[in-house]
């Protein structure tokens, strides 16, 4: 099953390369010009992804899974989904613990919500299982590239596109994710150090990059009156 | 005309006597002796339950049982809590309600668990059915406080309003100003999920001061502690109580007040909520505590002490949750007070850490095994754990029918004597012989599913991480566990063989969840092909599991019993196993 969308899912700093974050922290630059912004592209790339995992999962087939004997210790005790088996708003209530003392210790989940413009259903991420907004891109892009790789319908969802309409809205325009911040502002996701980022971040929205042009100015004003 | 037989009555008074059979299993039995009571049965059954709402169609329900008042509905599979299932799954409640809407008009009662309830659907209910009493929505997501908006300004005749656990969004509090004037049936509120900052307490409390009848109230973080004192004034009958944030500067005139307001409840036997709590507050409970029969401090990051000193002013508690913080001492220290306990969760307060912040071990747990003998249902997260202390507890407490035991690194073995901990499970089973649900950990091998195999024959419920060496752990279950219903496994190496040898025994479930083990998609396939009265539904969001090698494992698995073949409304990242190859891509396109 082929996939036909030549489109990517990445999510670049602003001034365009990749994004890895802390150390050219853009806040330190000042103003940033409005093309900056705007050079947040938001590709999806679901054909590599694919390819990628076929290489993988090739090496891994004749292998044995998890057995007793090689217990597999989980890579950071953060990064294991569902466990230890907590519940979501249990684990973010002991993390956002709001005392003086509490707030010192590093909270282990911050979960949001991501939509996607057009997609008929919300998806939840966990940002502190990423560690920078290149990883958070490539979750992303796993996530939502299931949403363009096949045409499909049901009950209530009726008003999802069809296949051709899709493809020519991908390709006339990128999606740009945004996100609310702790102050109720969508802003463009991007624009601040990562970790700033996670703390501040309340839920997400990938949407048109037609409509994200709107959401530049303002961005422009925050960091404007941040810097 | 009926047929002459000894002993026939007239089908008014076949009704009646049914009336006095409640349960569904009792029911079920009844429709079975012969085809006249099968058909008696079925217009005068009232409660249906739906254990999985992808089992059958709301129109053969419906078809079935006409006349029925009250459904529960659940959706998704219970490793859903964890985040196992992705979102968008599936376990849409909207196409029963619109089934139901044109054919029930008289329906009162909808609970539904780990569904999927948006305000359309809401909005729908309040709209279908005029005489509507009771809304139950339990880890349910999806809606918001329009849709509730839509309930209370419609359901004249509402009671129940329980939105346990729910994920909804919170747009504010004037959802609760739709309640008319005129309306005063509410017996019972649960918001504690809701959160927004923007409360209209002044709605709040006229809602309560009208409502005579309410019983219980569960209010959630967003209501201050100085808020507490009017609202228990309002409902001095309130049986059931759920604080919001139980934390203020310390004043003597708000201590008084709060001590004042829970001093006038005289039936108050549930306190739960206690967010952000200042310990020096507590005392004004007291003079509840020592009727309170259930108590829920999960939330409440009290020390040790603070939690000894309250437990021991509650001696006839039956149900506990509680944060491990409470630690072995305070453990020992309830063993010895409440005698009457039944039920007892331990949630842990630092899941991620690596190293224990309290000292909470096994010891705690055969403390209250050993002083409560009333014990019959556990939820403990811990450390470490040994075989000894398991048979210990299992030989003091041959009563449970709840054993849920998380050790929260997995793997890990017996702290003494660093083997698995086959044998401490394994004591278990073999001594509570009336054990309904399991939920296992640590370091364990197949022998711990040859125990549980051979001696869990009540056992309807058992979950399993970590765990196992390989195909033959899994077929002990399956072959060994006469009353399984529900059997849900992660990160084990049980593959395909158990699985096929087995397959007869799934359509005896309702349902089988296995995600990181080692079952090929080939087997799946298989599976599917063989089992026509199953949904074997791949989940895979790497992609569609045919552009992989079919020895390639599934990432998860979740089969289930069904009456209705595959699904209509699955999202792109599941794949239901058919019988006809053909027909797989059919039903992925049908367009609704």
């Amino acid at each position: 099953m082929a996939n036909m969308l030549g489109t990517e899912l990445c999510l670049g700093l602003p001034g365009g390369g990749g994004g890895n974050e802390v150390d050219s922290s853009p806040r330190t630059t000042g103003k940033r010009g409005f093309s900056d912004t705007v050079d947040l592209k938001l590709n999806l790339r679901a054909k590599e992804t694919d390819m990628d995992l076929n290489k993988n999962l090739d090496n891994g087939s004749e292998e044995k899974p998890v057995s007793a004997k090689d217990p597999a210790k989980p890579p950071a005790k953060a990064q294991m989904v569902g466990w230890p088996p907590v519940r979501s708003y249990r684990k973010n209530f002991m993390a956002n613990k709001s005392t003086g003392e509490e707030s010192e210790k590093a909270s282990s989940v911050a979960f949001v919500k991501v939509s996607m413009d057009g997609a008929p259903y919300l998806r939840k991420v966990d940002l502190k299982m990423y560690k920078s907004y290149q990883e958070l891109s490539d979750a992303l892009a796993k996530m939502f590239s299931s949403f363009t790789m096949s045409n499909y319908g049901s009950q209530g969802m009726i008003d999802f596109m069809n296949e051709s309409k899709l493809m020519d809205l991908l390709n006339s325009s990128d999606y740009v994710p945004s996100y609310e911040d702790k102050d109720g502002d969508w802003m463009l996701v991007g624009d601040v150090p990562w970790q700033m980022f996670v703390d501040s971040c309340k839920r997400l929205r990938i949407m048109k990059g037609l409509e994200a042009i709107g959401l530049a100015p303002r961005a422009m004003e925050k960091c404007k009156s941040r810097a | 005309m009926h047929k002459k037989m000894a002993f026939s009555f007239p089908d008014e008074v076949l009704e009646h006597v049914f009336s006095f059979i409640q349960s569904d299993k009792d029911r079920n039995s009844v429709s079975m002796v012969c085809k006249s009571w099968y058909e008696i049965e079925r217009y005068c059954r009232r409660k249906v339950f739906v254990g999985n709402c992808y089992a059958v169609s709301p129109r053969m329900v419906i078809r079935r049982f006409p006349e029925f008042r009250s459904i529960e509905l659940k959706g998704k599979p219970h490793f859903a809590d964890f985040n196992l299932v992705p979102d968008g799954w599936g376990g849409y409640v909207f196409p029963w309600i619109a089934e139901m809407a044109g054919a029930l008009p008289w329906l009162e009662e909808i609970k539904l668990k780990r569904m999927v309830v948006t305000d359309e659907s809401l909005e729908l209910i309040a709209k279908s059915f005029k005489n509507f009493k009771v809304l139950v929505l339990s880890s349910c997501e999806g809606f918001s406080t329009d849709g509730l908006a839509a309930i209370a300004a419609t359901c004249k005749n509402l009671k129940e309003l329980d939105l346990r656990d729910c994920e909804g969004d919170d747009l504010g509090w004037h959802w609760l100003s739709y309640f008319p004037d005129t309306y005063t049936s509410l017996v019972s509120l649960n918001i504690s999920c809701l959160g927004s900052d923007e409360v209209s307490f002044s709605a709040l409390e006229r809602l309560v001061g009208r409502c005579t009848n309410l019983r219980t109230l569960r209010l959630n973080r967003a209501v201050p502690l100085d808020k507490i004192a009017n609202i228990l004034r309002h409902a001095p009958q309130l049986v059931e109580f759920g604080t919001g944030s139980y934390t203020a500067d310390l004043r003597p005139d708000i201590y008084s007040d709060l001590a004042g307001a829970f001093s006038s409840c005289k039936e108050l036997k549930s306190l739960s909520g206690f967010w952000d709590v200042v310990p020096a507050y507590l005392p004004a409970i007291y003079p509840v505590c020592s009727k309170l029969t259930s108590l829920n401090l999960s939330y409440a990051t009290l020390q040790s002490s603070d939690l000894i000193k309250l437990v021991s002013h509650c001696p006839n508690l039956q149900r506990l949750l509680v944060l491990d913080y409470i630690e072995d001492s305070g453990l020992e220290a309830l063993a010895s007070i409440c005698n009457d306990l039944q039920e007892l969760r331990v949630f842990p307060s630092d899941p991620f850490g690596v190293e224990p912040n309290v000292s909470l071990t096994e010891q705690g747990l055969v403390a209250v095994s050993s002083g409560c003998p009333k014990l019959q249902s556990v939820l403990y997260f811990c450390r470490q754990m040994s075989n000894e202390a398991l048979v210990t507890i299992a030989k003091n407490r041959p009563n449970f029918t709840r054993f849920r035991l998380c050790i929260i690194e997995p793997t890990t073995a017996d702290y003494l004597t660093l083997e698995p901990l086959d044998v401490g499970f394994g004591a278990i089973v073999q001594y509570c012989k009336d054990l309904q649900r399991l939920s296992l950990s640590g370091l364990l091998t197949d022998r711990v599913f040859e125990y549980i195999g051979t001696y869990a024959k009540k056992l309807e419920m058992l979950s399993i991480a970590f765990a196992g060496d390989g195909d033959l752990g899994l077929h002990h279950v399956l072959s060994g566990c006469e009353s399984l219903r529900k059997l849900e496994i992660r990160d084990c190496p049980f593959g395909d063989k158990a699985l096929l040898a087995n397959a007869e025994k799934l359509e005896t479930m309702r349902s089988l969840w296995m995600s990181s083990c080692a079952v090929s998609f080939g087997a799946c396939k298989l599976l599917g092909q063989k089992m026509p009265r199953l949904n074997v539904e791949v989940i895979d969001e790497r992609g569609p599991p045919d552009s992989r090698p079919e020895s390639c494992p599934v990432d998860k698995l979740y089969i289930y019993r069904t009456l209705v073949g595959p699904r209509f409304d699955m999202p792109p990242f599941v794949w239901t196993m058919e019988d006809d190859p053909s027909l797989q891509q059919l039903s992925r396109a049908n367009l609704m």
